[in-house]
């Protein structure tokens, strides 16, 4: 452990606040492009949260202190969770602390106080939104434990820059299990990020709503702060999916210049994932509340089948 | 060998009497509810500490036993402490430290049984599991089984005077009692012929494996009854609600862990050597209990119910773990097999906390409320602040999120699923694996069942007018419920303290060599050629760091101007408390899911219906695939010999007769 692997630490907790909602901005780019819409501006989600940090917040009455404590321990455990995540180098100091178990875990806390915070104002919409929300989190979550069940088996380790260390140094070969897994993961990430097909980011209608009911009495700084961890969120899923299936360029070594040469090629896999979800996003069409079930079903399916492959092949 | 007054064995043996003395006490003043609630039920709690403490300490020694000359004539009882004995009676202390002193305030007039009584029934079933714990021959134990059954009765049926609670008690007397008769076979089974019913004639019993298995079997049978295992879960739901919440609390928390406890006793100590393969029956019936559990939970809306069927879920992940142990151990990884037994024990300390918790959390909600309905609550958090937190703790913890002591078990657990691919079997190392995927959705479950409930319960709007006027649980109680609330944020913070404690069991028991590495003081590596660690304390201090720089930057750099205002309408003005979701209506993604699991029977209005009425009710396919018919086949049976009974004293003389004759004839 050395101060090299605390600047590593440091560098990817900044850059994950920074980086997230450039990212958000980048896939809405990318979707208005493929939509025939003249794009935003890729720094349109930083204005908005400026923007709101600076209003006035309102809080409806009859909320309790947990409303207000909610947005900061979901902030908290999305910030925590990108200490955890090994996108640009594998020695973080912090990761002896929590392997991938614990990350879930993690996004499973912030999962849990979003809906608490949801139901704490007593409005149709926000109860609503909750359970639907946990609908997708109970499907999802296990559908992610597994896929990275899958990975830690390859490399007999459940510690996340452990994993992605043994898979980038790994000799290049195709693993059938991690295709079934990779595709497993997509459909997490999309479910779990209030993607379409399972939500839709960009309305507020009752009857498709997922994350948009739950952050409706939010106002102000509360909602920057869920606005910029559901950010956080998707830069976080992307980084999770970089380290399982595309580990290469991640600097593994004591070596700063290596460390210096991830940061273009982070940069890159973002431009790159942000434009691959945004053809996603587009192809694809908004499923009824009640297919989004079946959709992380599958998705548990293949996650199970990528493990049953694994343990069959051994590959 | 026998050993001095000083020794832990005799202190314990001397608590566990000091209990039922303080029982006995409360017959002094039967009706008096200040005597009971102030003196005695603080004492047992004293009591329950002291074992805590010396049964704490005396894990690391080695088994010590006491041959006590009372009972039957050549029959003494005899009493053993081991590792195993102390560990549950550590759990079985400290929780009901804190259960007897929310009882000291909980207990009100009119509550059906005289505090006085309800005290001694109360202080019996806590002694009773004590002597469980620590006996060393089946006599004993099935001594104290039953007192433990029976006293845990009459705390069932406290309001007798309701039919529903009577009901439910006599199915749980059945349910205990035909479990009571498998375990006696089982200690029958295990004697091996040599006729001799202490434990330690039946540890150097050499049996057949095809005994041991029926030994086993009639364990899990006997033993499942009690802790709930689908197909013999369904006096959980029914027990539960009907019990005081402190009773409740105890039967979840600490009576469904004897029955684990009675499990290990069998498997790895009396039996030794188990077969790799009763694991895997150990591990289907688990897995199937986890999940049967979870989606039950998950579909109730009578707040106690759901508790019971969350515990159902905790006692499958918990017979899941023994199934994974007896795997690892019988095929010789004894690695695994500590970390997967060790996990076992830790969660069936930390589940001992959290459901006791969650149980005294909705005593004062009933205490409040008089409802237990989750669609008669709602908005609790402001009223009952105190009660809404701690038991906020004790959902969290339970839902297995991390730092709190639910994920410590589960994550322990997961660590040594994720081994079983080297299992040296075909086959089983493939499926293994998926065993560790029902687990994690079980795990998933739990979370969205516990959003549920305190949602529902705590936060919202009220959903009734009288709601308004709830108040929060009193000190006494409060401070029980601390306590219990204490221990899962520490269990939760600190298992590098307790796991190393805990893998002496194994050791002891001489199925592992060694203690279960933990690395250091605060951080946590069960397997350290794995290179998988968790710490809990970093990981707390890093999430608080977080949010304090947070907070922090927030306040520095933004105003902190707050306007309350009413909750957005949608432009529809009479926004009431009806609109939200109901438990129902939160349980319905589940009802809809996992159909299949339920027998749903709707009763829905015709479009002409003036006073329209929605009814859902949610049955347990079991009852009419299982216990209808089996309650059919013992009514039919009954009827056949009902010609026996006449009436007449002079023929049942005869029948005596003829039994004597009978048995002389076979005695000659």
């Amino acid at each position: 452990m050395n101060a090299l692997d605390w600047v590593t630490q440091l560098m990817e907790v900044v850059a994950a606040l920074a980086a997230a909602p450039l990212l958000v901005g980048w896939v809405n780019c990318c979707r208005a492009w493929l939509q025939n819409r003249t794009a935003p501006s890729v720094l349109l989600p930083y204005r908005g949260i400026r923007k709101l940090f600076h209003k006035d917040a309102v809080i409806a009455e009859g909320a309790s202190p947990l409303f207000r404590i909610a947005p900061y321990i979901v902030f908290g455990a999305m910030v925590t969770a990108a200490m955890v995540i090994p996108s640009m180098g594998t020695r973080l100091p912090f990761t002896t602390a929590a392997d991938a178990i614990a990350l879930v875990g993690l996004f499973a806390t912030a999962r849990v106080f979003l809906s608490l915070a949801a139901m704490d104002v007593g409005t149709a919409f926000g109860s609503l939104g909750a359970r639907r929300e946990m609908m997708v989190g109970f499907l999802a979550e296990p559908a992610l434990l597994i896929v990275i069940f899958v990975a830690s088996l390859i490399s007999s380790t459940t510690s996340l820059p452990a994993i992605a260390e043994a898979l980038a140094t790994r000799t290049l070969g195709v693993y059938p299990s991690l295709a079934f897994t990779a595709v497993a993961f997509m459909m997490v990430l999309l479910a779990e990020n209030a993607r379409i097909p399972v939500d839709n980011p960009a309305t507020h209608l009752e009857l498709t709503m997922i994350h948009e009911a739950m952050l409706l009495e939010y106002s102000a700084r509360h909602l920057a702060l869920m606005e910029w961890a559901a950010a956080l969120k998707l830069f976080n899923y992307t980084c999770i999916g970089f380290a399982l299936f595309i580990p290469w360029g991640t600097s593994t070594g004591d070596a700063p210049l290596a460390l210096v040469a991830a940061i273009p090629v982070l940069g890159l896999k973002l431009l790159v994932a942000g434009a691959v979800l945004a053809v996603v996003e587009t192809v694809s069409a908004k499923l009824r509340v009640f297919r989004a079930p079946e959709f992380l079903a599958t998705a548990f399916m293949l996650a199970m089948l990528g493990l049953l492959v694994h343990v069959l092949l051994g590959a | 060998m026998t050993t001095g007054l000083s020794s832990p064995l005799a202190i314990c043996l001397a608590l566990l009497a000091a209990w039922g003395v303080v029982g006995l006490a409360g017959m002094l003043r039967p009706a008096s509810l200040r005597f009971a609630g102030r003196t005695l039920f603080p004492l047992g709690a004293l009591c329950g500490a002291a074992l805590a403490v010396v049964a704490g300490l005396n894990i690391a020694a080695p088994p010590e036993q006491i041959v006590l000359l009372i009972g039957l004539p050549d029959l003494p009882l005899h009493m053993r402490l081991d590792a195993l004995s102390s560990v549950f009676l550590v759990l079985l202390g400290a929780t009901s430290t804190g259960i007897s002193i929310f009882s000291a305030g909980y207990f009100r007039r009119g509550q059906g049984t005289l505090p006085g009584l309800l005290c001694l029934e109360y202080h019996l079933f806590l002694a009773s599991m004590g002597f469980v714990l620590l006996a060393d021959d089946a006599y004993g134990f099935m001594l104290a089984w039953e007192t433990m059954a029976l006293s845990s009765y009459f705390l069932v049926t406290t309001q007798h005077r309701i039919p529903e609670i009577r009901s439910a008690g006599f199915l749980y007397l059945l349910i205990a009692h035909v479990g009571a008769i498998s375990i006696l076979l089982a200690f029958g089974v295990l004697q091996g012929g040599t006729w001799h019913f202490t434990f330690d004639s039946m540890r150097t019993a050499e049996m057949k494996p095809a005994w041991a298995t029926a030994a086993f079997l009639l364990a899990l049978f006997g033993f499942g009854a009690k802790a709930g295992l689908v197909p013999l879960h369904v006096w959980l739901p029914e027990a539960h609600p009907a019990a005081p919440s402190p009773v409740s609390a105890l039967m979840s928390g600490v009576m469904l862990k004897t029955a684990v406890y009675g499990m290990l006793r069998v498997t790895f100590d009396l039996i030794g050597t188990p077969a790799w393969w009763w694991g895997l029956i150990l591990l289907m019936v688990g897995l199937l209990t986890a999940l049967y559990g979870v989606v039950y939970a998950a579909a109730q809306t009578d707040m106690k119910r759901l508790l019971a069927y969350s515990s159902i879920e905790n006692i499958g992940i918990l017979f899941t773990g023994m199934g994974l142990a007896v795997v690892y151990f019988g095929v010789g990884m004894p690695v695994p097999g500590t970390v997967a037994l060790v996990a076992v024990l830790y969660h069936a300390l930390n589940h001992a906390f959290m459901k006791s918790l969650l149980f005294l959390g909705t005593g004062a909600v009933l205490h409040a409320t008089g409802e237990r309905n989750l669609g008669r609550l709602g908005g609790l958090i402001h009223r009952m602040p105190w009660t809404a937190w701690l038991t906020l703790v004790g959902a969290l913890a339970i839902a297995g999120l991390p730092p709190l002591n639910g994920f410590v078990s589960e994550w322990l657990l997961l660590q040594s699923f994720l081994l079983a691919h080297e299992v040296p079997k075909p086959f089983v190392n493939m499926l293994l694996p998926l065993g560790a995927a029902v687990l994690v959705l079980a795990a998933a479950l739990a979370g969205y069942v516990m959003v549920k409930f305190f949602g529902v319960i705590f936060l919202g709007q009220p959903r009734e007018a009288r709601l308004k006027d709830a108040h929060d649980a009193g000190r006494t109680e409060r401070i029980g419920l601390i306590w219990l609330a204490a221990g899962c944020v520490l269990l939760g913070l600190l298992p590098t303290r307790v796991l190393p404690t805990l893998s002496l069991v194994p050791e002891q028991l001489g199925l592992s060599v060694g203690t279960m590495a933990t690395s250091s003081w605060w951080r946590l590596v069960p397997l350290p050629d794995r290179g998988a660690s968790y710490s809990p304390m970093i990981f707390l201090l890093a999430v608080a760091a977080v949010i304090a720089i947070t907070v922090l930057a927030v306040h520095y750099f933004y105003h902190q101007r707050i306007r309350r205002s009413a909750p957005w309408d949608c432009g529809f003005v009479r926004l009431d408390a009806r609109m939200q979701d109901t438990a129902e209506g939160f349980g319905q993604p589940i009802r809809h899911i996992f159909q299949p699991f339920f027998t749903l029977e709707r009763e829905l209005p015709t479009p002409f219906d003036a006073a329209p009425r929605y009814r859902v009710t949610i049955g347990d396919p079991l009852w009419r695939a299982l216990y209808l018919p089996l309650g059919r086949v013992v009514q039919r049976g009954a009827d056949s010999l009902a010609w026996l009974q006449q009436g007449r004293i002079a023929s049942y003389l005869l029948y005596s007769f003829v039994t004597l004759l009978t048995l002389l004839a076979l005695m000659l």
